[in-house]
């Protein structure tokens, strides 16, 4: 990951001078000591196996986007209700009747959620290891933290479910009374609720968020940092005139990453937030339950109809999701990429 | 700043050293949970000095699929019958509808089904193709559905198909709803919410559950059963999340099989002829006033009586079917099958089932049962 963000870095950082201040490590341009005509087979060994890699990526992206469509088109067009705005989900009779707005409001509400809470605790977590800890704090914290990513979600999900979820509930009773707003309302789901879900989630996604926010507040240039401080500003000032603005890009794109993550959550999700019975009416509120695009798929993953044909239609709502949020956050990056430098 | 620091550290720490005690130690217990009536070791011991009596015969492992209702009395009997015959029999629980694909596709030697084959499906049609002969519905697992709940300070309920109707669609919303008392006189029933419980995914206990609500108030249900949930309440998934969310759950009731139940309240449920506790006989008994509504011949496809008034006959059950050839293409894959199904359905095999939440067939229907497998070839 660092050397995919090192790639998008502004020219200026990669001067020699920068680099100089580096444990005198060999520059990465110069020859390694072969003779040219072994380095001309490596240039093309090497060329052939990334142009290789990057078309062999390409293709079957495609090809899993043309699996989906071939397989969920056949399904949408015998739909009886309109397959992007109805919550209904009955399979498995004579007649399909199936839409994918439950799915897709739940998916988007628990990863906006999460995001909401780990973004900025990560963020947190990023500024304290590089600018506020000593050394032998902040690796210990760091390894922490990576440590966390390496749970499985199935951990997660049954702690959530057992432990996390009804020491939730008197957060969520008092969570109620906020404002009336209807994404507050009680809607009777004590514990299994969006919100439960959502808190586990943001403790998932924690990791990736701070381990890639972390890498480039590490980066940020030594001439910004020391520019600032002779400006006489204090650490606060230091942080808000040279770290964040540097760093935002890389932390916009490891939040994208996170929210991949969010969206394409399993286990953890089927296990916490309970589904709402068939037909039972809508509510806007993070405190009903719901069934995310993933869970949903996985629940039912025991006994499939003989036509999985409305799975896989779901499962293509949430690759064209996928596809749309990442289109979006490649857009945020590039334009917050000219801010930076 | 230095405080600061460290309570930071010490809470990031703490917050790993939780996650990492939670992945040790709080799995939920699995479907090998003993059954709740306390008749495990009689059963197990009858079924070990038994194993000597199981006949092996024919040749090669045999492969089937189907219901996960029966799964774990199925494992049971797969670890007897293994260690009897030194052969291998696969069971692997991809539910009802997966095993009669399997089965009709010829990928499996047979299937287990929580529903006998439809024939408005084609199923009939399609196995007796696949077998070259007819295929047979064979009950061999009965599977009592608990009427489970949560209430501090309640540990006997009884409840008539009515109430439990009213209860599941939503319209007794309390526990000390009048209805509720006056089938529990003397009982304090706290004003708790309800929180009702169901299965999120598509599964035969939701369909039996259902129908059994349909057959005994269909007045207060009215819905079509079906795999899917239809009813007020909060999903979740497979037996062992419903059981799991009524642990946590106060004030909360649900329907899960027995085999789950263990360590919860089950309520008692009154058809009319008084209340009626889940136990294995009692099971048994509803599952001796079913008919037998076979389309002739060796099949015997149960027609379940739901709203059945027998006194002590527990009416919420579920019936798994083994869904054999009655002559296989290969002999020995006949024979083998014969010898499994011949071991299922022996007294020795029955009472293995109290042990794993299940309960045995009543003598008249395991009596037909055991001739139909006799003439498996």
């Amino acid at each position: 990951m660092a050397a995919v963000l090192e790639l998008r870095d502004p020219p200026d950082t990669a001067s020699p001078r920068s680099e100089s201040l580096d444990t005198g490590s060999p520059d990465a341009g110069s020859p390694t000591g072969n003779g040219p005509a072994a380095a001309q087979i490596g240039d093309r060994v090497l060329r052939g196996i990334a142009t290789g890699s990057g078309g062999f990526v390409v293709v079957l992206v495609l090809l899993v986007g043309f699996f989906l469509v071939y397989q969920a088109v056949p399904a949408i067009t015998h739909d009886h209700v309109n397959v992007l705005t109805s919550r209904e989900w009955s399979v498995s009779g004579g007649t399909l009747r199936f839409g994918v707005a439950g799915l897709l409001w739940t998916t988007v509400l628990i990863s906006l959620l999460a995001m909401v809470i780990a973004v900025p605790i990560s963020v947190g977590i990023a500024l304290f290891t590089t600018q506020y800890a000593p050394q032998r704090l902040s690796q210990p914290i760091a390894y922490v933290i990576d440590l966390l990513a390496a749970i499985p979600s199935i951990i997660y999900g049954i702690w959530g479910v057992t432990v996390l979820s009804p020491e939730l509930e008197p957060v969520q009773r008092a969570l109620y009374h906020l404002g009336g707003l209807p994404i507050f309302e009680n809607q009777g789901f004590a514990s299994g609720s969006v919100f439960d879900g959502g808190v586990v989630l943001a403790i998932m996604i924690l990791p990736i968020v701070t381990a890639i926010s972390r890498d480039v507040f590490e980066r940020t240039p030594r001439h910004d940092v020391e520019a600032a401080w002779a400006l006489g500003a204090t650490r606060w000032e230091m942080i808000r005139m040279a770290v964040l603005p540097y760093g935002r890009a890389g932390v916009v794109s490891g939040a994208m990453l996170g929210l991949g993550r969010a969206l394409g959550e399993t286990v953890a999700i089927l296990l916490i937030v309970s589904a709402p019975a068939n037909g039972a009416p809508f509510h806007a509120s993070i405190f009903d339950g719901g069934q995310t695009f993933a869970s949903k798929i996985a629940g039912d993953s025991a006994e499939f109809p003989s036509d999985p044909g409305p799975y896989i239609a779901a499962g293509l709502v949430l690759f064209v999701l996928t596809f749309v949020v990442n289109a979006a956050a490649r857009a945020i990056v590039n334009r917050h990429k000219e801010f930076a430098s | 700043m230095q405080l600061i620091r460290a309570g930071v550290t010490a809470g990031v720490l703490a917050a790993a050293l939780t996650l990492a005690a939670c992945g040790s130690d709080s799995n939920p217990s699995g479907g090998t949970t003993p059954a709740p009536d306390g008749a495990t070791t009689a059963a197990v011991g009858t079924a070990a000095a038994a194993g000597s009596r199981i006949v092996c015969t024919g040749a090669g492992d045999l492969k089937s699929d189907g219901s996960t209702a029966q799964q774990n009395a199925v494992n049971a009997w797969i670890k007897a019958y293994d260690r009897a015959c030194g052969k291998t029999v696969v069971y692997s629980g991809g539910g009802s509808g997966q095993g009669v694909t399997d089965f009709t596709g010829g990928k499996v030697d047979f299937a287990g089904s929580d529903a006998a084959l439809d024939p408005t499906k084609g199923e009939v049609a399609a196995a007796t193709k696949e077998c070259g002969s007819p295929a047979l519905d064979l009950p061999m697992v009965t599977g009592p559905i608990g009427v489970v709940f949560k209430l501090n300070g309640v540990k006997d309920l009884t409840l008539t198909p009515a109430t439990i109707a009213k209860i599941f669609t939503g319209k007794i919303k309390t526990w000390n709803d009048p209805e509720i008392a006056g089938e529990n006189t003397g009982a304090t029933l706290p004003s708790t919410k309800i929180t009702v419980l169901f299965r999120s995914d598509e599964s035969g206990t939701t369909q039996n559950f259902e129908t059994y609500l349909h057959t005994a108030a269909p007045s207060d249900y009215p819905a079509t059963p079906s795999k899917t949930w239809v009813g007020v309440g909060q999903g979740k998934t497979g037996s062992q999340g419903v059981q799991q969310a009524l642990t946590t759950t106060e004030g909360a009731i649900g329907y899960i099989e027995w085999s789950y139940t263990g360590g919860l309240s089950l309520a008692k449920v009154d058809n009319g002829g008084g209340p009626v506790a889940l136990t294995a006989q009692t099971a048994g008994k509803a599952v001796a006033a079913a008919q037998v509504a076979s389309n002739g011949g060796d099949d015997l496809t149960l027609k379940l009586d739901y709203a059945t008034k027998t006194p002590g006959a527990y009416p919420i059950i579920l019936v798994t079917y083994e869904i054999v050839c009655s002559k296989y293409r290969s002999a020995t894959t006949g024979a083998a099958v014969k010898s499994f199904l011949t071991y299922t359905a022996s007294a020795a095999g029955q009472n293995l089932l109290t042990s794993v939440g299940s309960a045995p067939l009543p003598a008249p229907i395991l009596t037909r049962v055991q001739a139909a497998v006799a003439k498996i070839s």
